[in-house]
């Protein structure tokens, strides 16, 4: 029986992900010279931080309508852009502008994968490409990928995109290509190596310092505090899949 | 019976074959360049490209010939799936050895036959998938990935690459992306 890198303590654990068994550790078994069975087991072998839920916080009252840095960084440091073909361009992120009808109050907010602590689109992935790692972050191991899209179809977010046409020029640390579903890493070339992600850096570089990102399982985070002390919602939280992007004054 | 004389012909045809290739090749080799003799069948020799650093590689040359294949595969699960960053063979690691330098002195991507991987995988006609997705020439590889605004990264480029053209994004920031 295997179980997540996530401490007993950990408040946002899940059975049953534990019980199926999670992306933890690895363990081989080598049948005959030269054939092994790699299977991902929970023996601390891994490079996360150990029982660290990475999340986002992003107050709407920071974020300007005017304002695209956090898509724009984003663009750059993946290499995804708009071509002019919104049916089949790549959006990893992408600013919503929302209006409330009855106070005309006006608000804008950048939406991606919210990171789900029970990821729809790794239920129905029937390859297992689609997977939550250890420390929250929702990813597409895309040598698994066969693009088949139901995970697009799963999420609510729209959060996923799929990659119709050859692309030339990728990111060395952002693999990207035909037939396969990408989004939101979260950026996480950068969190493995204790970088923030490029969108979180590009609000922070504009002043406005709408987004907080941070481990929301460490007491000692300033997001972990910041949600422990005012309120902050999720969004379509009614659904209950605990999302690890969280929004205040929303 | 039918079979067996079947296979007899296959093997004698073949015999006969290797008697004609063998001593074309073999003079094409001790004399003149291997396209120039008239009597060369089939695709010349690949010659393999030294890597950048010229350095050892990770493992003596005839093992990495034979498996490099295979410690591709493995280690990239470790990477994707424990976020280990630092695992010994990474493919964006023998990009950045492997480096073959076009006529521009820029190093040349996977579309170029030049290119070390293609050298050869040509030969032997085996496609190599890994840069439909992955970058084929290496970037600025500073831990972390490439920050375009740092200028820790802007004077890594420029030592590397005597130009800092090649920190910029590849296309203009675009102001309007549609929600």
């Amino acid at each position: 029986m295997t179980e997540l890198t996530t401490t007993k303590a950990d408040p946002v654990s899940v059975s049953r992900r534990t019980f199926i068994g999670g992306a933890a550790a690895v363990a081989t078994v080598t049948l005959a010279p030269g054939i092994t069975v790699v299977a991902y087991g929970s023996d601390g072998e891994d490079k996360l931080v150990k029982g660290a839920r990475w999340g986002l916080l992003i107050d709407v009252n920071k974020c300007p309508q005017s304002c695209n840095a956090c898509v724009t960084a984003c663009s750059n440091e993946h290499g995804w852009e708009d071509t002019g073909n919104p049916l089949t361009d790549a959006q990893w992120i992408r600013k919503v502008d929302i209006k409330d009808m009855k106070t005309g109050l006006e608000q804008s907010l950048p939406v991606m994968c919210q990171h789900c602590e029970t990821p729809p689109c790794a239920d129905v992935c029937p390859t297992g490409a689609s997977f939550r790692r250890g420390d929250g972050i929702v990813l597409v191991d895309k040598h698994l990928c066969i693009g088949c899209r139901y995970c697009m179809m799963a999420c609510p977010y729209q959060a996923r995109s799929f990659i119709h046409e050859p692309l030339t020029g990728q990111k060395p640390y952002s693999p990207r290509g035909k037939g396969t579903v990408e989004s939101c890493t979260l950026c996480v070339h950068r969190v493995d190596v204790g970088r923030i992600p490029a969108c979180v850096e590009a609000c922070d570089g504009t002043g406005n310092g709408a987004m907080i990102f941070g481990n929301m399982n460490d007491p000692e985070s300033e997001i972990a505090k910041r949600i422990a002390q005012y309120p902050s919602t999720q969004i379509r939280a009614d659904l209950g899949l605990d999302p690890g992007v969280r929004y205040t004054n929303l | 019976m039918n079979i067996g004389l079947a296979s007899f012909g296959w093997v004698t045809l073949l015999v006969v074959g290797l008697l004609i290739l063998l001593p074309a090749d073999f003079a094409a080799a001790q004399s003149t360049p291997p396209n120039s003799s008239p009597f060369v069948l089939g695709v010349p020799k690949p010659i393999i490209p030294q890597a950048a650093k010229g350095l050892q590689c990770i493992a003596p040359t005839d093992f990495m010939r034979k498996n490099h294949m295979k410690l591709l595969s493995h280690d990239r699960d470790k990477t994707v799936k424990l976020g280990d960053r630092e695992i010994k063979a990474s493919l964006k690691d023998c990009v950045a050895c492997h480096v073959v330098n076009g006529a521009d002195n820029q190093p040349v991507t996977y579309e170029d036959p030049k290119y070390f991987c293609r050298v050869c995988h040509d030969y032997v006609a085996v496609k190599v998938d890994c840069f439909e997705c992955h970058a084929s020439v290496p970037g600025i590889t500073m831990k972390g990935g490439l920050n375009q605004k740092s200028s820790e990264a802007e004077a890594l480029a420029a030592y590397v690459l005597g130009d800092d053209k090649k920190l910029k994004p590849d296309k203009p920031d675009k102001a309007e992306l549609k929600p």
